[in-house]
């Protein structure tokens, strides 16, 4: 369940930011880089013309509206595209491997309540020492049914579906060979309906997802042969089923100025969502297990008329998941605004 | 890598089609503005979006503290302002009043949303 989500992890199951597996290497990454940002910034600053300086996007429940977070996934059945997910970390095997992935997620809503999702990720990996690679990551497909919305409580409950189709990525970047399926539960809920004598914290809202990844097959074998004794050894990597959650507490100066109090704040500011999103995953069985790895990322998102971006620090909360603190920034764009009359609405059953 | 500046090229070009029309209405101000505390009763409620708005599938309605209707249930736009709606109001005393808003953008596109005001003694 990742159309907003982060790559940072191939070799992972999909839904939740993992920024421990990096492996390989890259040529002429930083010139890529730096053509990629102009491009977007072009993209964004061609698309905000002719957009008025107040507008919105889409996400809602009631009187809420809720950005498409980073690193976890929402519960939002919508029209949507991210284009493109940058992450960058320094991944602790092997000395220290510069991953960075660049994504491309996006959304089509089929019926008002459901949606599928389609995504891919190449991924430029750049060891401590070595030749840099990159390839593109499994195909990944996936699912949404909105459940339940709930509007003068600003609450939504959504299931989902994701497979990560094993095989149709690049081995040489750690594409796993086995599909992954990962049934999720995702929520949402704004504190709007809290009491007037706690009005400062209405603009806050929590979204999150837990899903568990379960890997097509429990273990892979692989021989290498011993440089120094000329034997075979085989190698058995497991694959456990993993729990993956996280959340995203954010606190919206959108609703902030049209809900509780107008602070009569400039533009920028006035469309601004500060966040902090917590992903996570704890393997739960098959090997020896391992604790609990995962990110905090802090960050902002500016949500517009037609698209939002949004940038986060990626802080590994533990050795096991990482000693360097990543970036990952993202350009979303809201199809359904975009297109309402096309594209931007659902195949059937009218628009919401 | 020119593979992926042609995707983006693309998807600039798709955007820049993109129908100019009208996207999700929300509230840009509003007269009283949201939590304000005013020294002179209103004689309207007005409110801002930030689209164009059909008015004959929007409302506002005010009530006050006890959960009564006081507006004069005349919702009405601006004909020289699509964007703009409001609803009159008698002559009310003081109190905290909530401004309950729905509305539905030229696009068909449904939001809504509330807030409140004060009239001071």
């Amino acid at each position: 369940m990742r159309v907003h989500g982060s790559q940072l992890s191939l070799s992972q199951p999909r839904g939740i930011v993992t920024p421990w597996s990096g492996r390989f290497p890259i040529t002429n990454g930083g010139i890529f880089i730096k053509r990629l940002s102009l491009l977007l910034s072009l993209v964004c600053a061609v698309c905000e013309l002719g957009v008025t300086s107040h507008a919105f996007g889409h996400g809602f429940a009631g009187a809420r509206f809720f950005p498409a977070t980073l690193s976890t996934d929402d519960p939002f059945v919508s029209d949507e595209l991210s284009l493109p997910t940058i992450s960058t970390i320094r991944t602790p095997d092997d000395g220290g491997t510069r991953e960075t992935d660049i994504s491309v997620d996006i959304a089509k809503r089929i019926t008002p309540q459901f949606a599928i999702e389609i995504g891919e990720t190449l991924s430029v990996l750049n060891p401590h020492e070595g030749q840099t690679t990159n390839g593109f990551g499994n195909l990944e497909l996936g699912g949404k049914y909105q459940l339940l919305k709930n509007g003068p409580h600003e609450a939504i409950v959504s299931v989902g579906l994701d497979v990560e189709i094993g095989g149709t990525g690049s081995s040489s970047i750690g594409a796993d060979s086995f599909s992954t399926w990962s049934p999720a539960i995702l929520f949402g809920k704004g504190f709007g309906d809290l009491p007037e004598a706690l009005r400062s914290l209405k603009p806050i809202a929590l979204t999150g997802v837990a899903a568990i990844a379960i890997p097509t097959s429990a273990s892979t074998r692989s021989i290498t042969v011993n440089d120094q004794t000329r034997e075979r050894e085989i190698e058995i990597e497991r694959h456990p089923d993993v729990l993956e959650w996280g959340f995203a507490l954010e606190y919206s100066v959108i609703y902030l100025q049209s809900q509780v109090q107008d602070m009569h704040l400039p533009a920028p500011v006035d469309r601004l969502i500060p966040l902090v999103e917590f992903a996570m995953e704890t393997p739960l069985n098959r090997g020896p297990g391992g604790p609990t790895t995962g990110t905090v990322n802090p960050g902002v998102i500016w949500a517009g008329k037609y698209f939002q971006v949004g940038m986060e620090a990626v802080i590994p909360i533990n050795e096991h998941t990482g000693n360097n603190v990543g970036v990952i920034s993202q350009l979303h764009f809201f199809l359904d605004d975009l297109f309402p009359h096309t594209i931007g609405r659902p195949l059937f059953g009218g628009n919401k | 890598m020119n593979w992926l500046c042609r995707i983006l090229f693309f998807c600039l070009v798709v955007l820049l089609s993109a129908s100019r029309v009208s996207a999700h209405a929300f509230l840009e101000h509003s007269d009283p503005s949201v939590g304000s505390k005013v020294h002179s009763a209103p004689a309207a409620v007005r409110i801002w979006l930030t689209e164009a708005i059909e008015p004959r599938f929007s409302s506002i309605q005010v009530f006050d503290a006890t959960g009564k209707q006081v507006d004069k249930k005349d919702t009405h736009s601006d004909p020289s302002n699509r964007s703009l709606l409001q609803v009159s109001l008698p002559r009310l005393g003081p109190g905290s009043y909530k401004v309950v808003w729905r509305v539905v953008s030229v696009d068909t596109h449904r939001t809504n949303g509330d807030f409140t005001f004060q009239i001071a003694q």
